[in-house]
C-alpha cells in the first residue's frame, strides 16, 4: 500500500490541462471568497462551509472522471459541485435561496444537487452519504454500467459506523466506488488525534481488504494520479478504494467559526497557508514554463467575471414562490 | 380469487412485482439463503438469483443507505427489516435521506423504495422486540406509511408501495402472517395508498383500528351488536397519507368515534385521529372522541402483563358503551 505521494513532475505538464486545473481551482476559490462576502452582506444565510485550501482535491479528483461518472459529498461541497461542471450561477442562486438555484432554493449551501451532472448531493449528516455512495455504485453494477462513484467525506466521518459499514459492503460486494477522505485534520474543533485511534486513515483499507493510498492533497497533480489509479480499479475490476488526501482548511469550520483560534494556532494556519494548493500549482506552471504570467492573469480575469456574473444572476433571481413550500414533498 | 395466508400474499406481491419490473430488487438480512426470518421472501432467491435478492450483513443503516443510493439512480429497492424494531438503526437514512432528498434536491432525485417487515406487538418477545414502530415514521413529511391488516390488503398495498415513487414504510405483523383470506389472482390487482376501508358498517359509533386491534374491534362489534349497539369499524390501512375523507364521513354518519391502538397512547395515532375528527366534525359529534391505547410502558415479558399491555376486549367494550350512552 502506497504512502503519501508528492510528485515533482519530470515530464512537462500539458498546457491545456494546466489551464483547466488552475482555472477550476481559481473558480472554486473566487466563488467562495465572493460567497463569504455575500454572507457578510446577509445575502446568504445558515451555515456556509468554505472549501478554501482544499481545492486541489476536488479539482484533481474530478479531472480524471468521465462526465457520466457520479460524485457525492458532504456539506463542504461547493468546490466538488463546481468541479463536476455545475453552472456557477445556479450554485450561487442556491446559496442565495432563490428559485433558479440548483435545488430551487430549497436545499441551500449544504444540499447542492445536479442531476444533469450526476452530482448526487450535498449531505449534511456526517457519514450518511457513504452508504448512499455504495448504493449508487450498486445500481451501476446492477445495470451493467461502467461508471464509477466518487465519494468525498471528511476525517470526521471516519469514526462513524456508516464509514465502516460502507467500506465493508463496498469491499464485500465489489462496488465501483472511490472513497476519498479529505483529511483536513479537524472535525469542527476536534483534531484527528482526539477522534481516531488510528489517524492514518488510508490504513482502514487494509481491514477491509481494499486498496488504500494517501496523497498530498495540496498537490493537484498528485491527487490526479492517485484518483486515476482508483478510478481504473473501480472501472475495470469493480474494486473500491479508500484514499486519504491530506489537506487543510484555511478558514473556520463555517462562517460562524471565523477565527478558529481556540483549537488551532495562528502559526499553524499560517504555516499551512504556505502550501496553498493554488499558489503551489501556479508557481509550478510558471517555473516549468507551462503557463505565462499573462496567461494566468487572463484565467484569473475570466474566473472573476464568471463569479461576478454568478452573483448578479443570483441577486436577480426571484425568491421561490410560496406555493413551493409544500410542493415536491412527494413525487406525484 | 385464491385463499392464502398473509405471508403468502406478501410473497406473491414481491414475486409479481419482480417479474413485472426488472428494477425491483430485494435487500436485507437473511432474506435469501435463509428464506427470510419470517419466510416472507421464501423461494425468491431460487427464482430470481443473487443479483435481485441481496443478503446483507447486519448493518441496517448501511444497507438502507445503499437502497437510497440505488433508488436515486433509478432502481426500486424493497428493503426488509428483519423486524421493525431494528429500523431505528436506519432512522437517519429513512428520515434524513430517503424522506428529504426529493424535496431538498428541488425535485431532481426521487427515492422510490419500500421498507417492509413485521412490527407491532408480538408474543412474549419483551420490550425490544415487541412494539408499535409506526409512530417514528408517520410524523415525517416525505414518507408514506402503510399498515395492512388482511392478506388481500397485504398484496394490494405492497404492490402499490413498490410502484410508488416515494419511500414507503410498510409495517406488517408477526401475529398476522398466518391468517388466511381471499386474495385476487390478477397480477394487476392493487389497492391505492391512502384509502381507508370500512370493515363493518354500523350506525352508532365509528371504531378506528388497524392490524391486531382491527380484529379485536370486529369481535367487539359482534358482541355489542347483541346489546343493540351498532359499531362501524374503519381501518385506515395507510396512516400517511390518511384517508381523512372516508374517516370523517363515517363519523358524520355515526356521530361518535373511538380509536383503538396497540401502541402507547401519548402522541400516538389516536391523538392524531381525535384531533382531526374534532377539527373537522366537531358539530357532528354527540360525545367526545375517546382513545383506547396500550399502556404507557415498554412491553413486558410475563404473559399476564403482556396481555394487560394492549387494549383488552373488555376495556374496548366498556369504553364504547360509555361513549354510546352519552
Ligand atoms: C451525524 C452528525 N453529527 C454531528 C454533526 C455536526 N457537524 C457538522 S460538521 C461536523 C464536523 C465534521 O468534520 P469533517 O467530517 O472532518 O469535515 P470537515 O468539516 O472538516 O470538512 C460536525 C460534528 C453532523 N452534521 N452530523
Ligand atoms: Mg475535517
Amino acid at each position: 500500500m502506497a504512502q503519501t505521494k508528492t510528485i515533482t513532475p519530470a515530464t512537462k505538464i500539458d498546457a491545456d490541462l494546466a489551464r483547466r486545473l488552475l482555472s477550476q481551482m481559481l473558480l472554486s476559490r473566487r466563488f467562495e471568497e465572493k460567497a463569504a462576502e455575500m454572507y457578510a452582506l446577509g445575502k446568504i444565510g445558515g451555515f456556509l462551509h468554505l472549501y478554501i485550501g482544499q481545492e486541489a482535491v476536488g479539482v484533481g479528483a474530478t479531472s480524471v472522471l468521465r462526465a457520466d461518472d457520479y460524485a457525492i459529498s458532504a456539506y463542504r461541497e461547493h468546490g466538488h459541485c463546481l468541479a463536476k461542471g455545475s453552472d456557477p450561477r445556479r450554485v450561487m442562486a442556491e446559496l442565495f435561496g432563490r428559485r433558479d438555484g440548483l435545488s430551487k432554493g430549497k436545499g441551500g449551501s449544504m444540499h447542492l444537487f445536479d442531476k444533469s451532472k450526476n452530482f448526487l448531493g450535498g449531505h449534511a449528516i456526517v457519514g450518511a452519504h457513504l452508504p448512499i455512495a455504495a448504493g449508487a455504485a450498486f445500481a451501476i453494477k446492477y445495470q451493467g454500467g461502467d461508471q464509477v462513484v466518487l465519494c468525498y467525506f471528511g476525517d470526521g466521518a471516519v469514526p462513524q459506523g456508516e464509514f465502516h459499514e460502507s467500506l465493508n459492503l463496498a469491499a464485500l460486494w465489489k462496488l465501483p466506488v472511490i472513497y476519498i477522505c479529505e483529511n483536513n485534520r479537524y472535525a469542527m474543533g476536534t483534531a484527528i488525534h482526539r477522534a481516531l485511534a488510528q489517524t492514518e486513515i488510508w490504513r482502514y483499507a487494509e481491514t477491509y481488504g481494499i486498496a488504500g493510498e494517501a496523497v498530498d492533497g495540496m498537490d493537484v497533480l498528485a491527487v490526479r494520479e492517485v484518483v486515476a489509479r482508483a478510478v481504473e480499479r473501480a472501472r475495470r475490476e469493480q474494486a473500491p478504494s479508500l484514499l486519504e488526501a491530506r489537506t487543510y482548511r484555511f478558514r473556520g469550520h463555517s462562517m460562524r467559526d471565523p477565527s478558529a483560534a481556540v483549537y488551532r494556532t495562528k502559526e499553524e494556519v499560517g504555516r499551512e497557508k504556505e502550501r496553498d494548493p493554488i499558489k503551489l500549482f501556479r508557481e509550478r506552471c510558471l517555473k516549468g514554463g507551462v503557463l505565462t504570467e499573462a496567461e494566468i492573469r487572463t484565467l484569473e480575469k475570466e474566473v472573476n467575471d464568471l463569479v461576478d456574473e454568478a452573483v448578479a444572476f443570483a441577486d436577480a433571481s426571484p425568491e421561490p414562490p410560496l406555493e413551493w413550500l409544500t410542493a415536491e414533498v412527494y413525487k406525484e | 380469487m385464491a385463499v392464502m395466508t398473509y405471508r403468502e400474499a406478501l410473497n406473491l406481491a414481491l414475486r409479481e412485482e419482480m417479474h413485472r419490473d426488472p428494477r425491483v430488487f430485494l435487500i436485507g438480512e437473511e432474506i435469501g439463503l435463509y428464506d427470510g426470518a419470517y419466510k416472507v421472501t421464501q423461494g425468491l432467491l431460487k427464482e430470481f438469483g443473487e443479483r435481485r435478492v441481496v443478503d446483507t450483513p447486519i448493518c441496517e443503516s448501511g444497507f438502507t443507505g445503499v437502497a437510497v443510493g440505488a433508488a436515486m439512480l433509478g432502481l426500486r429497492p424493497v428493503v426488509e427489516m428483519m423486524t421493525f424494531n431494528f429500523s431505528i438503526l436506519a432512522l437517519d437514512q429513512i428520515v434524513n435521506s430517503a424522506a428529504k432528498l426529493y424535496y431538498m434536491s428541488g425535485g431532481q432525485y426521487s427515492v422510490p423504495m419500500v421498507i417492509r417487515g413485521p412490527g407491532g406487538p408480538a408474543h412474549q418477545l419483551a420490550a425490544q422486540h415487541s412494539q408499535s414502530m409506526e409512530v417514528y415514521f408517520y410524523h415525517v413529511p416525505g414518507l408514506k406509511v402503510v399498515r395492512p391488516s388482511t392478506p388481500r390488503d397485504a398484496k394490494g398495498l405492497l404492490k402499490s408501495a413498490i410502484r410508488d415513487d416515494n419511500p414507503v414504510i410498510f409495517i406488517e405483523a408477526e401475529t398476522l402472517y398466518g391468517i388466511k383470506g381471499e386474495v385476487p389472482d390478477d397480477p394487476e390487482f392493487t389497492i391505492p395508498l391512502g384509502k381507508a376501508e370500512i370493515r363493518r358498517e354500523g350506525t352508532d359509533v365509528t371504531v378506528f383500528a388497524y392490524m391486531g386491534m382491527m380484529y379485536r374491534a370486529l369481535e367487539v362489534a359482534e358482541e355489542l351488536a347483541k346489546e343493540g349497539i351498532s359499531c362501524e369499524v374503519v381501518d385506515p390501512r395507510t396512516l400517511r397519507p390518511m384517508d381523512i375523507e372516508t374517516m370523517i364521513g363515517s363519523v358524520r354518519k355515526t356521530h361518535r368515534a373511538v380509536v383503538v391502538e396497540a401502541g402507547a397512547g401519548f402522541a400516538g395515532m389516536g391523538s392524531e385521529i381525535a384531533a382531526f375528527v374534532t377539527e373537522n366534525a366537531f358539530d357532528d359529534l354527540d360525545a367526545p372522541v375517546e382513545r383506547i391505547t396500550g399502556a404507557n410502558a415498554p412491553m413486558p415479558y410475563a404473559k399476564n402483563l403482556e396481555q394487560a399491555k394492549t387494549p383488552s376486549k373488555e376495556k374496548i367494550i366498556a369504553t364504547i358503551r360509555r361513549v354510546c350512552s352519552a
